[in-house]
């Protein structure tokens, strides 16, 4: 794994805000070209001469429908024909990305007037400012002489003439995917000034044949759809995988000894065991924010309860005690609370609890039924299901029970998941039309911009990675 | 004299089978079979060699064929219940007696729901059901240790449709002969 970190080194010019940091560990000084210093510091000179009083670039991404930003990405420039295949794949996984947030609005390239290799000192704004693009991103791409890729790139303020943003990253040339998604991080977060959730992975379930013999697999894939990869045969039922913070694990049901068992899983080794093996079943397991437990589900004698495990001593303690069903439970990103559904008041309906257990307040009260309730990772929102009069709905409820707004309707949707800065949802849907194969959905929490993100099969159970370190 | 019994035990048969749709088949194959059935029993053999095609033409007792076809192996639900009906409690009844005529039978119970709700709720709800079933049985005198039970949720539906009747057919509890 050390082999595909990053090294990222930070350029601020210009406009003088600092983007965030990677973690610390990530930071290092890989690019020792004393000349491309010195061309860093005759661009600091020439940017800082440009400073026209105008307000800042910048989308607000808390107002629903918004005008997408026009933004040029030029292909990263290349002096090798491999390395100038890269840059235009690299500037097509950036143009992607930013286009299916909604946010953006690529702009085609044949529209481009100056060609990359011009743009090496500073772009000649007016060519850019003719396209009417507001944004301009340059790069440039090389291999250096131990194979690894090092990318450069820029971001620009297209009618202030400002130099937003300078970043340059290294890694092994296998992962210049990865390269594209945290460059489309970076533009994201210094645009919007909020995390961007481009360098993440979806596990869910691929599903294949009839339902009555339905296959179903472990599936994982880049947040873009890209890089599948199946991460169990199918011989036996899978449903309902988590990722763990680091995004190196999974927590899921499986079938595969036969009783629905709760199992951890090194999606990298492939390693796996069972964590709740324990008479009855064990299912609808999450990890804790902090990683070290897990809150699942054990049903024994028609009767489920909530309990959580550490994962270290794998003690087990029971927070639920009522003969109801309580199940799919979440934590609130503080670690604190509980969010869980329950039919203890007659009908399955959404509950918030301490994380120890007890205090239970029921949070929906409109009509049908509500479930599978997920914590926001800002902590301000709790998606859910719910189905009223033979319709399904995607929804978002504040944590006080205030608030509920419903974004997507159909036959059926189900189990939302959130992007991890909280701004986006995914969820899978099964249409009217075709209501045997689902299909990944994702939409904004404003309710805006919802989208099919394609797989090589049918899919459900989505579950969005945090930011992969 | 063992002739009289064919024609009523096939209807029989015939009829439990068909106990999960039994407007449509009841009155059409059923009642067509025992007509073509009855003559073809009486004109081609004598008693015993009839009586010893029957049988072996029937399902091994003990077995899952035997279960379905002379006891019937499920029972069905209301929407988001585990209420046992007094049918489903027939049938549970039914079910009781032929295990106690084959001690050595051990049966898992799945307990499954129609696609109407969402996944985890739903293998909650198929664990309520399996329990219910299994919990009535044991009342009737069947040891605990020779059920087991098993939810599917919503994974294993019987009935492929998208509609109220094949809900009902897959909101089910249905006893497997391990």
């Amino acid at each position: 794994m050390t082999d595909t970190r990053f090294e990222v080194d930070e350029r601020e010019r210009g406009a003088g805000r600092v983007i965030g940091r990677l973690p610390k560990g990530c930071r290092r000084l890989p690019w020792r070209l004393g000349g491309a210093l010195a061309l860093l510091g005759a661009l600091a000179v020439l940017v800082g001469v440009v400073q026209p009083a105008r307000a800042e670039l910048r989308i607000d991404i808390t107002r629903g429908q918004v005008e997408p930003l026009p933004i040029a990405i030029a292909d990263f420039y290349g002096t090798t024909p491999e390395t100038t295949e890269l840059g235009a794949r690299l500037a097509a996984v950036i143009a992607g990305n930013l286009e299916r947030s909604g946010l953006f609005r690529p702009i085609d390239s044949k529209a481009f007037i100056q060609k990359p290799e011009a743009m090496l000192v500073q772009p000649r704004f007016s060519d850019w400012r003719v396209i009417n693009a507001q944004a301009l991103v340059t790069g440039r791409v090389r291999l250096d002489a131990g194979g690894r890729l090092r990318v450069e790139f820029r971001l620009w303020d297209v009618f202030s003439e400002v130099h937003l943003l300078g970043l340059r990253l290294a890694s092994i040339e296998d992962a210049w995917r990865r390269v594209g998604h945290k460059v489309s991080d970076a533009i994201y977060e210094r645009l919007t000034g909020e995390k961007g959730y481009f360098d993440t992975r979806i596990v869910y379930i691929s599903e294949t044949g009839p339902a009555n013999e339905r296959v179903k697999r472990l599936a994982l894939m880049d947040q873009d759809g890209e890089n599948l990869r199946y991460l169990s045969g199918g011989q036996h039922l899978v449903l309902t995988p988590r990722f763990s913070p680091t995004a190196q694990e999974i927590t899921y049901l499986s079938y595969e000894r036969g009783q629905p068992r709760v199992y951890l899983r090194n999606i990298d080794t492939g390693q796996h065991e069972v964590l709740g093996d324990f008479p009855g079943m064990t299912f609808a397991p999450r990890f804790s924010p902090d990683g070290n437990n897990v809150i699942m589900t054990l049903a024994r004698n028609g009767n489920s309860e909530i309990y959580e495990m550490d994962l270290r001593t794998r003690k087990i303690a029971q927070l639920t005690r009522n003969p109801a069903i309580d199940t799919a439970p979440s934590y609130s990103p503080d670690g604190k609370d509980v969010v869980f559904e329950s039919d203890r008041g007659g009908s399955q309906q959404i509950y918030v609890m301490r994380r120890e257990g007890g205090g239970a307040r029921r949070i929906t009260f409109g009509r049908g039924r509500y479930g599978t309730p997920v914590w926001s990772p800002r902590g301000d929102l709790i998606a859910f299901t719910k189905s009223n009069r033979g319709r399904f709905f995607i929804g978002v409820i504040r944590p006080d029970g205030t608030g509920e707004r419903l974004l997507s309707e159909e036959f059926l949707v189900e189990g939302p998941t959130w992007a991890p800065n909280g701004r986006v949802l995914m969820f899978f849907r099964q249409g009217t039309r075709n209501p045997d194969s689902a299909e990944l959905v994702t939409i904004d929490v404003t309710g805006h911009n919802e989208r099919i993100l394609f797989t090589a099969t049918a899919a459900s159970d989505p579950a969005w990675s945090p930011l992969i370190p | 004299m063992r002739i009289k019994w064919i024609v009523p035990l096939a209807a029989l048969v015939i009829l439990a089978a068909c106990e999960s749709t039994p407007e449509e088949t009841a009155s059409t194959t059923g009642e067509g079979a025992t007509v073509q059935e009855a003559p073809a029993v009486v004109e081609t053999a004598p008693v015993e060699t009839d009586i010893s095609a029957v049988d072996a033409s029937g399902p091994i007792p003990g077995t899952q064929e035997d279960l379905v076809q002379n006891v019937g192996d499920r029972v069905f639900f209301s929407y988001d219940s585990a209420v046992l009906s007094p049918e489903a409690r027939q049938t549970l009844e039914r079910q009781v007696e032929w295990m106690k005529l084959f001690p050595s039978v051990v049966v898992t119970i799945e307990g499954h729901c129609d696609e109407r709700g969402t996944r985890e709720y739903n293998l909650a709800l198929g664990e309520r059901r399996a329990s219910a079933v299994k919990n009535y049985m044991s009342a009737l005198g069947i040891s605990p240790g020779r059920l087991t039970t098993i939810s599917y949720g919503k994974e294993r539906p019987y009935a492929l449709g998208h509609n109220e009747e094949g809900w009902q057919l897959n909101r089910r509890g249905v006893s497997v002969v391990n």
